[in-house]
């Protein structure tokens, strides 16, 4: 057996137990109107997360991800503000902004040979300035379009499936795609496994590390625009940490956080499980939200712990001859 | 002829690595390249592969010039190349290297079927029918791993093959079946470079060889007609006259140490070894024979297997090097710049660094004796530096090998070992190491001694240990030693020939 997949089985069971427990303890945790919630709730979170675990498998990562959530949360609200754009328009304008941004960290990456972490680290900084420079108040949108954006789907069982869940879910496939069936995803693995010897099979390494951060860089501006539809708002201290977030569902969701093993439809689990944690505090109603904190750091530990396991495990199957 | 390569010359600053080489390589044809360390033989396979730009001569692949730009350059040209480390990605699946960056899509997407399909089809005749292409590389054998990099490059370039050290880290039976592709893409007419310092294996596989020796051509011969004492002068270059020893072998040193059964498995075959305070044992046999391994064992580098080392006070613990220098053993390795000095600390630094570790990080030594430690040396071993505080990479060669001599002799170790303490440092600075050797023998000092350079050797040792395939097989001393009685040693195939010792 494959033992790289070994971590996204271990997420998948993990969070079927997860599930298990709750419904036990609350059944109308398996309703409809939860497993709607649990998707809207993280719309934001699963695409930003999947902008990540390309970052991640090539051996990257992107720490600016929870500035530029913030930055196009209060682009969009003030252009829709202070301009007669229609939002689509105001979109567009963001996601070239954010993917360029991307772009020009990952070439700063590339062509000062910089860590990721340095360079992601100043845009992450930048992002937030920028949001604050645009306001340092929480500016609502008020737009006939943003209640179209609200749309959602009655679900037996009295459920809503929202737009915004469908995008996520969209989003995530969109991502298996692209890292599990193109030569660009090929060339994301091929990074993650090593740089030198990527560039000896013909990667060309600095457009693929732009093209890696661009991609990032967009699913931020896409989870942002996600987020101002979900708040209703923008307000530039929002999102502060969720880059730290998004990177633990990628690892949870059983992506080698050394970059070239993992799967995008693992993150999609690890956001949904990170999720669940939220709402079965949410349904017991006598925890304390730092509770969440706990056990995502637990279940990180154990997968940390699993993935040094499975490398060790390899090894050995390699030592021996096959 | 498939390939050839005229007067190719290529510098590096300081060094001439590459003088008017030429080789000449035909279709269906394994050409081994040999030479010691620093001969050159990589030098020339990365102006081959484009790694390097040549200073000039000329390069034709099929009655065509070239000049690779790129190892890209070069496969598109038709040359492919095999590293002794596998050049391939390990967490890819073993498909997804075959056909990397030529993957079949459909519709923008890769094609899984289809290229499962090229792959298994590109890896037909090599044997590895056992392989399931799905799987990740990593999960296969170097030597699985070794062929399917081979597959990679014969259907990526399919004219010349170049075989870096391809075997260094196969057992046996594992080369046997590399050989055995091998030999098959020699029928199919490709031309195969094949570099090993495996006597054996190129007598076994290649049908001509081409010795290069200071970045010059030394001799190209049809292999069966030469034989190994003929390569080994070849590649050692003994032209010399046989060099006056320095002293006859004293016997009078007490044992100091004595080593029984040591060694490791897969690195040098169990050894006994006596030292005596005040000698100089040398290390003799080829790049890769088990010279630098016994050292690592004896330092506890790569800490020994099995056996025992023991002096006359008991045991010692020779499992990490920081136990080994706590027993007053001291080692200055072959990679000076890797493993011997910190190029970014001073001089001075550099020298008290051992004495340091042996006094604990709790105890630190004071600024000025670390001055007066420094100065000490320097005007001991007349240490070419402006002054102490300078940092070491930017001192030349041999005065780093001073330096990385005075940070043992800080420590007074009672055996020290040195690893080809001349190499690549100028002949002033070469002839004032062999002086210090002397000096320090003579006051009971006891040095292991490998060198390349059996000139070198035969001038400073009181006996001399020979090694070959991993093994010690012989032992000369005193009047015993000279130049041919060492390469007949090192070339003997049979024990039989050990009578001599």
């Amino acid at each position: 057996m494959n033992a790289r997949i070994l971590p996204l089985y271990a997420t998948i069971v993990i969070f079927l137990i997860a599930y298990l427990i709750c419904y036990i303890q609350f059944p109308a945790m398996l309703s409809t109107r939860v497993v709607g919630n649990l998707l809207t709730d993280n719309a934001y979170l699963g695409i930003v997360a999947v902008g990540m675990t390309v970052v991640i498998l090539s051996g990257g990562i992107d720490l600016s991800v929870g500035s530029v959530i913030a930055f196009s949360g209060v682009f969009v609200a003030v252009m829709l503000r202070d301009t007669d754009l229609h939002p689509l328009i105001v979109f567009a304008l963001l996601l070239g902004i954010t993917t360029g941004f991307g772009a020009a960290m990952g070439a700063l990456i590339h062509g000062l040979a910089m860590p990721a972490f340095i360079v992601t680290l100043a845009g992450m900084f930048l992002a937030r300035g920028a949001a604050y420079m645009l306001t340092i108040d929480s500016v609502p949108i008020d737009h006939a379009f943003y209640d179209v954006l609200d749309a959602y789907y009655r679900m037996p069982g009295g459920g809503r499936l929202t737009l915004i869940g469908v995008v996520m879910l969209v989003t995530v496939f969109a991502g298996m795609i692209i890292a599990h069936r193109t030569r660009f995803g090929t060339s994301v693995f091929a990074l993650g496994g090593g740089e030198h010897t990527a560039r000896l099979m013909g990667v060309s390494v600095g457009l693929t590390t732009v093209k890696i951060y661009a991609f990032s860089g967009f699913m931020a501006g896409l989870s942002g625009i996600v987020f101002s539809v979900y708040t209703g708002s923008g307000y530039p201290l929002a999102t502060v940490g969720t880059e730290l977030t998004a990177i633990a569902t990628v690892v949870i969701g059983g992506t080698i956080l050394t970059g070239g093993s993992g799967y995008v439809f693992g993150t999609l689990i690890g956001v949904l499980t990170m999720g669940l944690i939220q709402t079965y505090i949410v349904f017991d109603g006598s925890l304390s939200s730092w509770w969440t904190k706990i056990v995502i750091g637990l279940l990180l530990l154990l997968f940390i712990l699993l993935q040094k396991g499975l490398l060790t495990l390899g090894q050995r199957q390699r030592s021996s001859p096959t | 002829m498939l390939l050839t390569v005229r007067d190719l010359t290529k510098t590096f600053p300081g060094t001439l690595a590459l003088d008017n080489v030429r080789l000449d390589l035909a279709a269906g044809e394994v050409h081994a390249l040999l030479g010691e360390n620093g001969a050159g033989k990589s030098t020339l396979i990365k102006c081959l592969t484009g790694v390097h730009a040549r200073d000039s001569g000329h390069i034709e692949l099929d009655g065509q010039p070239i000049s690779p730009t790129s190892t890209h350059d070069a496969q598109e040209l038709g040359i492919g190349t095999v590293y002794q480390e596998v050049n391939l990605l390990p967490n890819l699946t073993v498909a997804e290297n075959l056909t990397f960056g030529r993957q079949p899509t459909r519709l923008g997407l890769v094609s899984g079927r289809r290229m499962r399909a090229d792959a298994e089809e590109m890896l037909a005749g090599y044997g590895l029918d056992q392989v399931n292409v799905s799987r990740e590389l990593g999960s296969y054998s170097v030597a699985v791993q070794q062929i399917v990099a081979i597959a990679r490059a014969v259907a990526l370039s399919g004219k010349v093959l170049i075989l870096d050290e391809p075997t260094a880290s196969l057992d046996a039976r594992e080369t046997e079946t590399l050989f055995k592709v091998v030999r098959d893409l020699r029928e199919r007419g490709l031309g195969i470079i094949f570099i090993s310092h495996f006597l054996d294996q190129v007598f076994s596989l290649s049908d001509r060889l081409t010795v290069l020796r200071n970045g010059r051509h030394i001799v190209t011969e049809k292999t069966p007609e030469t034989n190994r004492v003929e390569l080994i002068h070849h590649m050692l270059g003994h032209e010399l006259v046989a060099a006056e020893h320095r002293h006859a072998a004293r016997k009078g040193g007490a044992n100091l140490l004595s080593f029984k059964g040591v060694g490791r498995r897969g690195k040098i075959e169990p050894f006994d070894l006596d030292v005596r305070a005040g000698e100089v044992i040398g290390l003799a046999g080829l790049l890769g024979s088990g010279r630098t391994e016994t050292a690592d064992v004896l330092f506890g580098r790569t800490p020994a297997d099995q056996g025992e080392a023991t002096d006359d006070a008991g045991k010692l613990n020779l499992s990490t090097p920081r136990t080994a220098i706590a027993e007053g053993f001291g080692y200055a390795p072959e990679d000076r710049k890797t493993d011997g000095i910190v190029a970014d600390l001073s001089v001075r630094e550099n020298i008290a660094l051992a004495f340091q570790a042996r006094r604990g990080w709790a105890n630190p030594i004071p600024q000025a004796e670390q001055k007066r430690l420094a100065e000490d040396y320097i005007r001991k071993l007349d240490i070419r530096t402006s002054s102490a505080e300078k940092a070491v990479g930017d001192l030349s060669g041999g005065n780093q090998q001073k330096v990385v001599l005075a940070r043992w002799l800080a420590m007074n170790p009672r055996f020290l070992i040195l690893d080809e303490p001349t190499r690549g440092i100028d002949v002033g600075a070469h002839a004032e190491i062999l002086k210090l050797i002397g000096e320090l023998t003579d006051q009971g000092m006891s040095i292991l001694l490998i060198s390349s350079e059996f000139d070198e050797l035969i001038a400073a040792s009181d006996r001399i240990i020979v090694v070959r395939d991993r093994h010690h097989v012989s032992q000369l001393v005193g009047e015993e030693i000279d130049t041919d009685r060492i390469i007949n040693a090192i070339a003997a195939r049979d024990d039989a020939e050990r009578a001599m010792s």
